[in-house]
């Protein structure tokens, strides 16, 4: 079961953190509780695996070269594939979706020279083709994600 | 953005350090005075290298493991329009537009909503379409399976060190 100031923390501090020498202190204050629970609190999160960091979204495009990559890859071969892509360092997200598109993942390089140089060894590693999608525009300000604790949505489709 | 906002970037971007002054932390680390790693941070937000500095949940484990890639085929004289609207509701938590890859795949916008399960995705969905009106649109709603690799994008100063070097 999550605190109350788990809770706090993992709803209203995914943006705008404070940029000041104590930032761990200044929440406390504002949360009412002492520096070291707050610390205590983010440490369990990360523990637990709820809170991936506290630290910096940067932005996609800005620094390096970034791209979206689909392949259709038959079922048999999907797991061997999928850990292969997984196995290149400039690989970060990498999921099966439900389409006959189905492996898709996210490419991060220096440059798109590079880029393009890694999308051709998983392509020829694969034997697949892969489609491109670069991102051209991003029209999200990216305020974090609301969280709801409350609902819990049982619709058996899940 | 100069090498040392790149090195700023590098050793922050697997997290702060969880201690009282996890900015003076950093600065010792590259050699910078924690004012100066707090300036820096502050001019990368504002120019929003930084989309936004805290908290970075896990979906998943906090139980919405309901994931939609929504791809959309809109006018291209509209997809800024559209994209705008669509990024305004909370739950969506990215949109892009993309190029379209010939007739196989024709979409040019890109969401993702995250949800508890996937009918209360498919409902957010409906309130979405209602409201840019996307309708007419062509449409897929690409629902995640497994989930193979997951992590925060990783910038390495040696790799994003320009041409010069490299």
């Amino acid at each position: 079961m999550l605190s109350e100031l788990q809770k706090r923390l993992l709803n209203d501090y995914q943006r705008d953190f404070p940029l000041s020498s104590q930032p761990y202190r200044d929440i406390a204050g504002e949360l009412g509780v002492s520096e070291a629970e707050v610390l205590a609190a983010l440490q369990e999160l990360t523990g637990q695996g709820l809170v991936s960091r506290v630290g910096p979204v940067i932005a996609p495009n800005r620094v390096g070269s970034s791209a979206l990559v689909a392949m259709q890859v038959s079922p048999e071969r999907l797991q061997e594939v999928a850990e292969l892509i997984s196995s290149f360092p400039e690989v970060n997200h990498n999921y099966e979706r439900e389409h006959h598109y189905n492996l898709w993942f996210v490419l991060i390089a220096s440059d798109h020279r590079h880029l393009q140089a890694v999308l051709a060894d998983i392509e020829k590693q694969t034997g697949l083709k892969a489609m491109l999608l670069p991102m051209l525009a991003d029209y999200g300000i990216d305020l974090g994600f609301d969280l709801d604790f409350d609902l819990e949505w049982h619709d058996g489709s899940a | 953005m100069d090498p040392l906002d790149r090195r700023l970037l590098e050793a922050i971007q697997q997290g702060l350090p969880l201690t009282a002054r996890p900015y003076a932390a950093i600065a010792a680390q590259l050699g910078m005075r924690e004012g100066e790693v707090i300036e820096r941070l502050e001019r990368l937000r504002r120019q929003g290298l930084i989309k936004r500095l805290g908290v970075v949940v896990r979906h998943r484990p906090l139980g919405y493991s309901a994931n939609a890639m929504i791809v959309l085929d809109v006018p291209d004289r509209l997809v800024a329009q559209i994209g705008g609207h669509i990024s305004r509701f909370s739950f969506v938590s990215l949109c892009y537009r993309r190029p379209r890859c010939g007739e196989q795949w024709p979409y040019n916008l890109y969401c993702m909503i995250h949800g508890k399960s996937r009918g209360r995705v498919l409902q957010q969905l409906e309130q979405l379409s209602e409201s840019c009106g996307l309708g007419t649109f062509p449409r897929e709603v690409l629902f995640s399976r497994r989930c193979f690799k997951q992590r925060g994008a990783l910038y390495r100063a040696s790799l994003v060190r320009g041409h010069a070097d490299g």
